[in-house]
């Protein structure tokens, strides 16, 4: 059943995307509008405990119940299996082991059972009433993180230590970031089908490839027996870029009842058993000469994780490249928490840890009484200083100047409470951004048809960031088909492997791919049409031709004089040419081949103005103006809907988001959107956005490197440095709530 | 959930008849009204409210709004939320009722909720929507989860050693500045019941939120006529500008006359263990002159008792600066 999605011209050129009208007329469908003839609905039953043993599982009363085909637990669920280690890019997950492998609990929320019924109710009515008993502990669920193994150096250069100690000014600092959800209002769900051999999994996913991979080995069947099928996505946020047990539990349910199931997670699970951005506890010390040269720049960061797994939060990401300084050092640790596999949440790492360092920066600012934007434009770095390689592309500096004229940022008058506007104080703050550039592996196939129409597939998805519309403008561009023209097939794993939609990089992953394949399928209706007596440049030979306007014609004539590509298709009696492509993974450092080794990264700066009202401790987003250098923008509007949407999750992030672990229980106690807070319409600021547009020709003939997590990689730190300038308070354990405004933050959160 | 059976009444006495047949209107009633169904089916989908029979009371004729000879309101029990916060004479004499019903919730949720349904809305003290936890309102005896922990939102005025979560109402607390009336039809006839009386603090029976009986229907609420010369404002405080429940409010009614307050009614939201009246208030209000210093000492007086819990000692701070500001506001061009 494939979805396809028709195209109406192209690059930078704003177009619209091609999958929109689908969307709003809801014939989009989503893994869960799969609904197939004697279908079954699981619901889980999750452990009331965060830490202990399950003493008793009774399902007895629950299995009587109207409607109840079974219920699965440890002991009749099957052999599932753990994955072997990861290769390349695909078999990843977080949550490396399959669910119910032992009677411990580990964090709140734990799958114990999971019931299958003919209807809904029917299992979530059972799944109350199957009966567990526990002998629990306390969990740990600490909000301060402390651990006794010797951190991991990340990145080290100079004598940071030393430097520090001698240094004109410091700053010396501790900042947290809250664990938080990412909460797609799509919930995670799959649709398992088994035909007696093979599995088809319409699942939520942001990797059909790598899905199909880990659910084979999880499920002990041949990768060919597994088609994972993610058409449209009601967004992921990084959430669904791996598996998680629910989907091993649905198919292991189907294959047992040999029947269609359909497991769609609560909202309250998906607070507890899909991932979530752990907690981050970041020291940074920075010194400077007294004119705020950088002398020493360190960062000692902490995350938690689950109790079996190993998350790294890697907040020093973006640390060791954003500026200059002769003495630097990053170290990190992990800390094993009574909670649920954290993974991996829009711009992981480089998001917390910006938090960190750009708020440390702006401190300083304020301890050298310099502007905050010519502090950083002082600290700019000629090459990446971490491993000696220039850099592909780097407009920082351009970024900030932009961005401060757009904004009004000569305007400012730095001290605390002094900008007034309507009888509100103003408080205006900055941030730098920075974020990954490169490429994931990626093949793809493009078929020119006889029709005149072309079609362009590949093993990645659209997970609502315009992946359709971008290919169809890659095999426009390549080949001057209108885009009404082409068809784009993609979410399937049985495709050609394609990237998961992570790291802000199918864009760039995708571009080589698909121009290879095109000229590949230009190569072929060359072939064809001087294959045999009856071909169109019959005893010719294939590299006479040329490819102009969409014709074909020999090269040193005009193109007038050849036929248009699909008459050579339809004279030869060949319904289609088709090309594959591939290109591999690329992200530039000293790892990559020798003339390609530059330091590969996009950057942005961000400015944000707060209004303050003490009279009512009202703090509001009222502004955010945003300039990104994240190479050619291919589709300005996706881009700038990738941003705007980033923003948006920044000011959450500044002011609300965070789950809140129930220190006895260990139960995410705000597990509902009504008490988890994120921004609302009514708090969401004007938002001006702009690309610089420079093509980063390192990544792809384009010179797109992608667009997506770079928007909330400076935002809260934008916004907490504005709400110092407003209110006096540096708030540096996320989100900035009222209370810490008010001189009243020793409640519910920790203090340094 | 569970299993219920579920009927539709076509005449108040036959509602009152078939909720008759519960044990209690109170928590863990056998028998629930629905009227919006945006709390009880939310309870019931968790397993707090357990009704075996649900009553639809949506048909019945309780969705007016009638001027009384005495130049009250009369407001049926079924008129959705965003019809009564429209409601022409509500926005032009009873301007805080509209203000704090537009303050609530969302626009999907205050088309559906009712007059009846929100003074009857449930805490949202997270222990208490969840079967997990030990909760006296939900389950008495078992024992208070919030007082040792999550209690950011909950109150700090009305509050026992038994329980501390918070009314938490918009609407109420508009009500109760206005000094509403619920009438109710029971098994044993009509009776009106003061705003003031008709909700009850915890004590040591925190699942007796209200004065409700097996059989009772909410069938309106009257308010009185309003003083010519006052000016009413709704005040609500948040950590974010929408779709988020009072960390403080405050509904304040204020008569002046030549710079001196010559009548006030105060009633603070988000704080209490129901909508608090604060008597403190007025009588600290009473013939004073109009002046921030004034409101803020009156203010001071209405918070007096408040008791903070280990996370949320800050709303005695913004409850002050709530009630100031919204006396400032509703004195202004006074
Ligand atoms: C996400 C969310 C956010 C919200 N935010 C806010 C907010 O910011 N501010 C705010 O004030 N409210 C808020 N609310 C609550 C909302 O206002 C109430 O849910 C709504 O007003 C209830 O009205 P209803 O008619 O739907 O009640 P129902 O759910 O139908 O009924 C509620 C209770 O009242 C009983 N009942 C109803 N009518 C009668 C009657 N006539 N006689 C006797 N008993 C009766 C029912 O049996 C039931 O127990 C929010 C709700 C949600 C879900
Ligand atoms: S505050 Fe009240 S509602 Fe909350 S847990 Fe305690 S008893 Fe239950």
């Amino acid at each position: 059943m494939a979805t396809r999605v028709l195209a109406p011209n192209t690059i930078g050129g704003g177009l619209p995307r091609i999958d929109g009208p689908l969307k709003v007329s809801g014939g989009a469908t989503y893994a869960s509008d799969h609904h197939l003839p004697g279908m079954l609905y699981a619901v889980p039953v999750c452990a009331t405990i965060a830490k202990g043993k399950i003493t008793s599982l009774d399902t007895s009363a629950a299995e009587k119940m109207p409607g109840i085909q079974s219920i699965f637990h440890r002991a009749n669920i099957g052999r599932l299996y753990r994955t072997s280690p990861a290769q390349g890019i695909y078999g990843y997950l977080d949550e490396r082991r399959p669910p119910f492998e032992d009677d411990t609990i580990r964090y709140y929320g734990q799958y114990v059972a999971v019931v299958v019924a003919d209807t809904f109710e029917q299992a979530q009515a059972a799944a109350y009433a199957v009966k567990v008993t526990y002998s629990g502990e306390k969990p740990n669920v600490a909000t301060h993180l402390k651990t006794d193994d010797e951190p991991k150096v990340e990145s080290s250069r100079g004598k940071p230590e030393d430097a520090f100690k001698t240094a004109a000014v410091k700053v010396d600092e501790t900042y947290w970031t809250p664990p938080e959800t990412h909460n797609p209002i799509e919930l995670h769900s799959i649709v398992a089908v088994w035909d007696g051999q093979a599995f088809t999994l319409y699942e939520s996913t942001q990797g059909v490839v790598n899905q199909r991979i880990v659910m084979a080995q999880m499920l002990g069947v041949a990768p060919e027996n597994v088609r994972v099928i993610s058409r449209f996505l009601g967004s992921g946020f990084g959430g669904k870029l791996f598996v998680w047990p629910h989907s091993v539990m649905a198919a292991a349910a189907a294959r047992s009842l040999n029947s269609p199931v359909k497991l769609v997670i609560s909202r309250s699970m998906m607070f507890q058993n899909v991932g979530h951005r752990p907690r981050t506890q970041q020291r940074v010390r920075l010194g400077t000469t007294a004119d705020g040269k950088l002398v020493s720049l360190q960062q000692d960061y902490l995350n938690h994780t689950s109790i079996l797994d190993e998350y790294e939060e890697t907040c020093g990401e973006a640390t060791a490249y954003l500026y200059s300084t002769p003495n630097l050092k990053i170290t990190s640790g992990v800390v094993h928490l009574n909670v649920g596999t954290p993974t991996a949440m829009r711009g992981p790492g480089a998001v917390p840890g910006l938090f960190a360092i750009e708020s440390a920066m702006d401190e300083l600012a304020v301890k050298l009484k310099m502007d905050p934007i010519e502090l950083r434009l002082k600290n700019e770095p000629e090459k990446d200083e971490s491993n000696g390689l220039p850099f592909s592309s780097r407009h920082l500096t351009e970024c900030f100047k932009v961005g401060a004229e757009k904004f009004g940022w000569s305007q400012r008058t730095p001290e605390v409470g002094s900008m007034k506007k309507n009888g509100l104080i103003l408080g205006w703050g900055t941030a730098s951004c920075a974020w990954i550039g490169g490429r994931f592996a990626a093949s793809a196939t493009v078929d020119l048809k006889s029709d005149g129409t072309a079609r362009v597939s590949c093993g990645t998805q659209d997970i609502g960031t315009g992946t359709y519309t971008i290919l169809a403008q890659v095999l426009s561009e390549k080949t001057g088909i209108a885009l009404d023209k082409i068809e784009v097939v993609l979410g399937d794993s049985s495709l050609p492997e394609g990237p998961i939609s992570g790291g802000s990089l199918v864009t760039s992953s995708v571009i080589p791919a698909v121009s290879q394949a095109a000229q590949g399928a230009i190569q072929m209706i060359f072939m064809t049409a001087t294959d045999g007596d009856q071909a169109a440049f019959a005893g010719r030979k294939p590299t006479d031709l040329a490819f102009t306007n969409q014709r074909v014609h020999l090269k040193d004539k005009a193109p007038e004089t050849g036929f248009a590509w699909h008459e050579i298709l339809q004279k030869a009696n060949v319904n289609a040419a088709s090309g594959s492509g591939r290109a591999d993974e690329y992200f530039g450092g000293p790892e990559a081949k020798e003339k390609e080794r530059y330091s590969v990264h996009s950057y942005g700066a961000q400015f944000a103005e707060v209004t303050w009202q003490p009279e009512i401790a009202r703090l509001r987003v009222s502004r955010v103006v945003t300039v990104i250098d994240s190479g050619r923008i291919m589709n300005p509007k996706p881009a700038r809907n990738q941003i705007e949407g980033a923003v948006v999750m920044g000011v959450g992030m500044a002011l609300l988001e965070e789950t809140k672990y129930e220190p006895r229980s260990g139960a995410p106690i705000n597990n509902n959107l009504a008490d988890y807070m994120v921004a609302t319409n009514a708090d969401t600021p004007s938002i001006d956005v702009t690309f610089l547009d420079y093509p980063d020709k390192v990544v792809n003939e384009f010179g797109a490197r992608g667009v997506g997590e770079i928007g909330l990689a400076g935002i809260a730190a934008a916004i907490t440095s504005a709400v110092y300038h407003a209110t006096g308070v540096r708030v540096r354990s996320l989100p900035a709530r009222i209370e810490d405004l008010i001189g009243h933050s020793e409640a519910g959160k920790l203090r340094a | 959930m569970e299993t219920f059976k579920y009927t539709r009444a076509d005449s108040a006495a036959q509602a009152v008849q078939l909720a008759g047949q519960s044990q209690t209107a109170q928590q863990g009633a056998q028998v629930r009204f629905v009227a919006g169904g945006t709390t009880l089916l939310d309870l019931m989908k968790l397993n707090v409210e357990r009704p075996a029979t649900v009553v639809d009371i949506n048909r019945l004729p309780l969705d007016k709004i009638e001027k009384l000879p005495d130049g009250g309101l009369k407001i049926g029990a079924l008129i959705r939320n965003s019809d009564l916060a429209h409601d022409p004479t509500i926005q032009s004499h009873y301007a805080v009722l509209s203000q704090a019903l537009l303050s609530g919730a969302s626009p999907q949720l205050r088309n559906m909720g009712t007059t009846s349904g929100n003074l009857l809305q449930r805490t949202r003290c997270p222990y208490f929507r969840s079967t997990a936890f030990a909760c006296n309102k939900r389950e008495p005896g078992s024992g208070c989860s919030a007082i040792d922990g999550e209690n950011r939102t909950l109150a700090i005025l009305g509050t026992s050693q038994h329980c501390i979560a918070t009314n938490p109402s918009d609407m109420n607390v508009a009500l109760t500045a206005l000094e509403a009336t619920i009438h109710i039809q029971g098994t044993k006839g009509e009776r009106d019941v003061s705003i003031q009386d008709f909700f009850l603090l915890p004590g040591s029976t925190p699942q007796k939120e209200n004065v409700l009986e097996p059989g009772d229907l909410i069938t309106y609420v009257t308010l009185p006529a309003s003083r010519p010369g006052a000016k009413s404002v709704y005040l609500k405080l948040r950590d974010r500008a929408s779709y988020e429940f009072a960390l403080s409010s405050a509904a304040v009614v204020v008569e002046v006359a030549d710079g001196h307050i010559r009548h006030a009614r105060v009633a603070l939201g988000g704080v209490g263990t129901k909508p608090w009246r604060s008597v403190e208030a007025e009588k600290a209000l009473e013939g004073k002159t109009v002046d921030p210093r004034v409101f803020r000492e009156v203010s001071e007086a209405a918070l007096r008792d408040a008791k903070p819990q280990s996370q949320n000692g800050f709303k005695v701070e913004l409850a002050k600066r709530c009630l100031t500001h919204a006396l400032t506001l509703a004195t202004k061009s006074a």
